[in-house]
């Protein structure tokens, strides 16, 4: 469970979240909202990529401020743009990183970059260069390299934004599939619709938060 | 030295530990010079095609490692024919050849990784000056893998300006290019921060 306590996020003297109280404990969570909502940054609070200027993040008891280790052990953090996910040139090399930073064993981190790329049917893309590989392919790839980390919740930032119908639609049955509680910042509205509950942001604050056909349909609204 | 043109095939000289390709190139280039005779150059560049099938590198493959400067070899050569002979020219080029080929095929049959690895081994030392090896060779591994990416953003930059008459501007080109890349840098860096790098 992840428990946001009065949480606010300045940069400077811009106000970027304004006393979020949040406790997310459903499978599949969606954060919606305009461009410059706080949507984003509140995604970033949740593996300790920012810390709260006020309040506190706590997952499975971890605090973010504290624990960083722990923390990025339990969250996985998938970005919009997989070409600056990707921090490696071979595509099994970038997988063995994160392995590498739980200082596991070389046969262990064989095995399960292994089992990270079949499990989406990569194999093939083993030894290939990760700037040869096409934007579906580069977001797969990112994702098999949070969850060859075995991470309990996976929050993906706007996963789907930078790809075509085709491999929006596949990203987006990856995500269904997903074993992991999967936090996901998008636009996409339609993608949304089966998850558990959507959380809207507006002005740095949280001001929707339902079931997805009442969110929805609320948000629709405000927009218009 | 390009270390990014890896080609995975199951070879024996794929399957040698990075340190022991990189020392034998290094003996065996320096040892290419005292070679002072065309018949034994051409022997030994021979030699170092059939590495090439040894390691089932395509032809294809190598002929392009050579091909981007194959008319510095030309200079070369008709430098060479005007100041000796025929037969100097020819041990001259195929010597440099023989060099240029044998540094690709370390590259081309070693994963970044490994070569990355056997550098980070290799200037352990530097620990004791404050220097930590395995930040120097994350920087290696980054800049290998985003000189691609840096390039298609400059490709990108150039198109969008072609299309405002600035192709050739180099400020229009140059400020572009370095604020992207530099917004990009933030992001990788919080990428791996966020998948537990701890150097």
């Amino acid at each position: 469970m992840i428990e946001i306590r009065n949480v606010s996020l300045n940069y400077d003297s811009l106000s970027v979240l304004r006393d979020v109280s949040l406790t997310l404990s459903e499978k599949r969570i969606a954060i919606v909202g305009s461009n410059g909502s706080g949507k984003s940054s509140f995604a970033r609070l949740l593996n300790g990529l920012q810390l709260p200027t006020e309040g506190t993040v706590v997952v499975d008891g971890f605090d973010t401020k504290k624990d960083g280790k722990q923390i990025r052990k339990r969250v996985g953090f998938v970005f919009q743009n997989p070409d600056n996910q990707i921090v490696f040139p071979v595509v099994d090399e970038d997988l063995a990183f994160g392995l590498k930073n739980l200082k596991l064993p070389p046969e262990v981190i064989e095995q399960k970059v292994t089992e990270a790329l079949s499990r989406y049917d990569l194999l093939a893309f083993r030894k290939h260069a990760s700037h040869h590989l096409s934007g579906g392919q580069k977001q797969l790839i990112a994702i098999s390299g949070v969850l060859a980390m075995e991470p309990r919740y996976v929050v993906l930032d706007e996963p789907t934004t930078l790809l075509d119908l085709r491999n929006k639609r596949r990203i987006a049955e990856v995500i269904d599939s997903l074993e992991q509680t999967a936090i996901v910042v998008s636009h996409d509205l339609d993608f949304l619709r089966n998850f558990d509950r959507v959380i809207v942001f507006e002005d740095c604050r949280v001001v929707i938060d339902d079931t997805p056909s009442t969110a929805l349909a609320r948000y629709v609204e405000r927009l218009s | 030295m390009s270390l990014g043109n890896y080609v995975h095939r199951e070879s024996p000289i794929h399957r040698m530990p990075a340190g022991s390709k990189v020392l034998i190139l290094v003996i065996g280039g320096t040892a290419l010079f005292l070679v002072p005779d065309l018949l034994i150059m051409i022997t030994i560049l021979a030699a170092t095609i059939v590495l090439y099938r040894v390691a089932r590198i395509p032809m294809g493959i190598m002929v392009a490692q050579v091909r981007p400067i194959v008319w510095i070899f030309v200079l070369i050569f008709v430098f060479q024919l005007f100041t000796r002979d025929v037969a100097f020219a020819g041990m001259v080029v195929s010597r440099f050849v023989a060099l240029l080929l044998l540094a690709s095929l370390v590259t081309l049959t070693t994963p970044a990784s490994e070569m990355i690895d056997a550098i980070e081994r290799r200037i352990g030392w530097m620990r004791v000056i404050g220097v930590n090896p395995a930040k120097i060779s994350l920087g290696l591994s980054l800049a290998l893998r985003f000189i691609p990416v840096v390039a298609k953003i400059t490709s990108e930059v150039r198109e969008a300006q072609r299309a405002r008459g600035l192709e050739w501007s180099v400020i229009a080109v140059a400020l572009p290019v370095i604020i992207r890349t530099l917004k990009m840098a933030d992001d990788v860096a919080n990428a791996i921060d966020a998948r537990g790098y701890d150097p």
